[in-house]
Parts: C-alpha cells; structure tokens; sequence
C-alpha cells in the first residue's frame, strides 16, 4: 500500500436521511410508551388480577369435555376445507401473478392484487364480513380461513414458480407444446415440494386463525373460550386453552415430520 | 416441394436484445438431410441463432423458414406448427428433473397430441406413445433406465434421454446448441456418434453448434462460421482449411474487411 492512500475511517456519519429516521422513530416511540399509560402500579395491578385468573383457572375444568371436544373438531373442519380450497384457488392464482407464467402484465397486476388484498386484510375481519354475508356458523369461519389462505399460499406459489430454472420449459416449449402444458409439464413438477410444504404452512396457520375465528361467531372453538371468558368461567376456559394447545401443537409435529419426508 | 428445397431458410436475421445487436443479418439454408456444424466464438451469437430458428429469442428483422412456413411474426398456431418439426438438443440437457426419463421422452410429442400434456402423461397417454417412448429409449441404449430420474443419471445418459425425446417427437430437422459442451471427452463423444447416427438413419437435417474444430471436421458435411453477428464462413467441410476456421476465434471483432478475405459459400 503506498504513502499515500489515506487509512479508511473507523466511523463515518450516518446519511440525514438514516438521522431523520432514528430520531422519529425514538420520538414515536417514546411518545407510544407514555401513551399506554405504563406505571409501575398499573403493572403491580395487572400482576395480581392475572395470579386471580390462574387461581381460578385451575385446576381446568374438563366436565364439558363432549362440548369442546365437538367445538375443537368443527374448527378442525373449518381449518382442513378452508386450506383445501384456499390452496386449490391459489395454483391458477399463482399461475396468473408469476412473471415467467402470467398470459400479460394486464392479468399479472390484477392477480397480484387479488392476492395482496387477500393477504393485507386480517383474517378476523374476513371473518366479521363474511359472518354479515352468510351468518354465524362454520360457513362464514371456511370462507375467512379461504381468503386468508390465498393471500399466504398464492404468494408463495408464484414466487417459487418464478424462480424455477428456465430450461426444462423452454425445452417443451421447443417441440410446440402449449403454454399450459408447459406450466404443467415443465413448472409444476419443480415446484411440487415447495407448494407442499407452504401448504402444510397453511394449515398450520390456518388452525391457528380457525380457533380465534369463534370469537366473532364464524364457528369453532373460539365460541366456546369466548363464551366461557364472559361468563367467567376461567376453569372452562382453561380447559378449552389446553386442548387448543394440544391440537396445534400435534399438528406442528405431524405436519414438519411430512415436510421433512417431501423435501 | 423439390427435392432441392431447403428445410430451413434463415434470410437476413437480425437479433438485438435492447441497443445490443447479436445478430446482424444472418443469411442461411440447410438441404435436406444436409448435417450443418455452425462454428463460432463465444458471443459470435451461435445460440442466439439457433433460439431465434425455434422461434424462442424474438427476430428484430429478417425471416426464418421451415418446410417453406415463415415463422417470424407467424401466429402462435403457425409457430408451434412449425416448432413441432424442430427437434431441439440444448447444452444442458433441459430435462424436468423431478420426472422420469420415460415421462420426460413422452413429453416429446407434448405439442403434436390435442389437450397437450393431458395426453402424454405417463398412466394416460396412448399406448403407442408409450411403446415409441420407450422405443425411443431404446435407440439411446437407456430402456433399463426408464423409471430413473435425470438427477440419477450421468449428464451422459441425460443428454442421452433428451435426445430421445427430440427422436419422439419425429422432427425433420434437427437443431442441436453445444449438445456436448458439458459433458467430458469420452462421454461427448459417445453422445455425438449417437447424436449423429440418429440423424443420419431418419435422414433429419442438422443444425448442430460445437466448439471443437476436429469433432466440427469429422461429423458435418458443411460449416458455417459465425463471427459477430455475421456468416464469415459457408463451405463444405472439406473445402475449408483449418486456418480459415482460425479467424473466427482472432480478435474480438472482426476488420470491416476480414468477410471478404473468408472462403466463399460451397
């Protein structure tokens, strides 16, 4: 190295754009602290009701075990169609919004708007609009668990399709093959273990919003949590929790021990 | 259509992608039953060339023809018709490689049965399909092979199944970009005989880009030499000394001169 070549600084100042924007977001949040109101005796407070709440939640009261049992298995349901249609909407979906798959841009923009709204809006509120569409009950809990899925599953598709290597396609597309049959032949086929193990994501995910779906009436279990929460029923309640817990964390295992074997 | 009529006439092509000019009027024919090696550099635009024949890399100007059929600017129906006589054997192979070399063969006349793939998959394509498939596979020596996949096989034996898969498809010309680049000596060689011979008893045409001057020697009947874009070269193989053969791998673009002192066409 010559003389003259100065030594590369150890700091150097950060642009005004990165100042600016670490100074709003320390003002932000400070101003968000001060405005959830946190003192020490709110949070003492908080403490001693939650003790309360485990007091009275045990020993967990399973005396209506046919009842939850019966709720926990229609949100099973609402999960398991909700994701079967959501991930079967999704592939003609993907196919649209995927880049090296969609017919033109026109088509492209729309899908990809379809999507990003599907995903944008929470799954809660899927289900409070589609409670006022078809009323309480199950139906409105599968039409929620079906948007929410596109918007996680369809995504996820067309990004896999799009970086699926050009060859193979191209090569059918060289003996006069349809698009289709070359999105069929050439693409799917690549992209198989990645769409199964987003889809075993989707129920994962999609029996986990399933069980808070209940809260605003689109069926499952979390009617009865929601039902046992108001009447203060914290045993029932505690009861319902642990077969939540037990149900999502048994399909977890199930479905990484499927991934593992599709990868 | 005479005997004498090209299978393929490429007239005046050019091919640009943006302000990049790869192709600067290329102006060819292949007889036939003719077998054309098509020398060149890298970047002399030889895969350009042969994607812009298959209708895959679009033609900025200038007309390419099989059969008499023009193919660019042709409707879609028009350039799959015309994709359907084209068998095409790509550098790496391009098998679906989570599919089976028998289903990877049968997507071989994907283009050529109505619904497409509905009709060339394996448990439901025709049973004459089937039998040519693994017919197919047979003439490439890989029938023990069939239910394999391409990643279990060696880039040999690959390009062994994509070339069943061109036979399947029943092309009257053959176009083949670097079919050996990837494959060592040995293997390159025992591709290319088969490549070749094929060729040779179905009495296809072939358009075939290779790099090595001795196999380019041994196999074709005529070269064509590219070199920036442009034909330099066109001769029949054994009017053509190696020297000539040298130019297109001088310099990195050629003199405005240097296609003047080239051989002339055959």
């Amino acid at each position: 190295m010559s003389d003259q070549t100065p030594t590369i600084p150890r700091f150097r100042s950060p642009s005004p754009i990165a100042w600016i924007l670490a100074v709003a977001f320390l003002a932000f949040f400070l101003q968000g602290l001060w405005a959830a109101d946190m003192s020490l005796d709110r949070l003492q407070r908080g403490a001693l009701n939650l003790a309360r709440f485990l007091g009275q939640a045990m020993p967990p009261d399973f005396s209506n075990w046919y009842g939850i049992a019966d709720a926990m298995w229609e949100t099973l349901n609402i999960a398991i169609v909700g994701v079967t249609f959501g991930c079967l909407f999704s592939i003609p979906l993907a196919i649209l919004a995927a880049s090296n798959t969609s017919p033109n841009w026109v088509v492209r923009t729309i899908a990809r708007l379809v999507i990003a709204v599907s995903r944008t809006i929470p799954d809660l509120i899927w289900a409070l609009i589609f409670v006022v569409a078809v009323g309480l009950g199950p139906l409105a809990g599968i039409l929620a668990i079906i948007m929410d899925t596109i918007g996680f599953a369809a995504r996820f598709y067309s990004e896999r399709f799009e970086e699926v290597q050009k060859g193979p396609s191209e090569a059918l597309t060289s003996t006069g093959a349809g698009r289709l049959s070359v999105i069929m032949g050439g693409i799917l086929p690549e992209s198989f273990a990645s769409m199964t193990a987003t889809s075993l994501f989707s129920v994962e995910k999609a029996i986990r919003s399933a069980v808070t779906l209940g809260l605003v009436g689109a069926g499952g279990i979390g009617v009865e949590l929601s039902t046992a929460m108001r009447l203060f029923r914290y045993d029932d309640a505690a009861a319902i929790i642990l077969v939540v817990l037990v149900a999502v964390i048994g399909f977890e295992q199930l479905s990484s021990s499927i991934r593992k074997r599709v990868i | 259509m005479t005997a004498h009529a090209p299978v393929l006439d490429v007239s005046d092509l050019h091919v640009s992608y943006g302000d990049l000019a790869i192709l600067c009027g290329v102006t060819f024919s292949v007889g036939r039953g003719e077998g054309v090696v098509l020398l060149g550099a890298n970047g002399s635009g030889k895969s350009t060339l042969l994607r812009a024949i298959n209708g895959l890399a679009p033609a900025t100007r200038g007309q390419v023809s099989l059969d008499g059929v023009p193919i660019i600017g042709a409707r879609r129906a028009t350039l799959r018709q015309a994709r359907r006589q084209m068998g095409y054997v790509f550098q790496q192979f391009n098998l679906v490689p989570q599919l089976s070399a028998f289903q990877n063969v049968l997507f071989g006349v994907m283009g050529q049965r109505p619904l497409g793939i509905l009709n060339c998959l394996g448990p439901v394509a025709r049973s004459e399909d089937r039998e040519r498939a693994m017919h197919c596979l047979d003439r490439v020596g890989l029938a023990d092979r069939a239910s394999h996949r391409p990643t279990e096989l060696s880039g040999g034996q690959q390009q062994r199944v994509a070339i069943a898969r061109m036979l399947m498809q029943q092309p009257s010309m053959v176009v083949a970009d670097e079919p050996i680049a990837s494959l060592d000596p040995k293997a390159g060689r025992e591709v290319l005989d088969l490549l070749w011979r094929i060729v040779d008893d179905e009495g296809l045409s072939m358009l075939c880009t290779l790099h090595q001057l001795d196999l380019a020697r041994e196999y074709g009947d005529r070269v064509i030499g590219l070199k920036a874009g442009k034909v330099l070269i066109d001769a029949a193989m054994d009017k053509i000394d190696t020297a000539s053969l040298d130019t297109l791998y001088e310099g990195a673009t050629p003199p405005e001169d240097a296609a003047h002192s080239s051989t002339a066409a055959a």
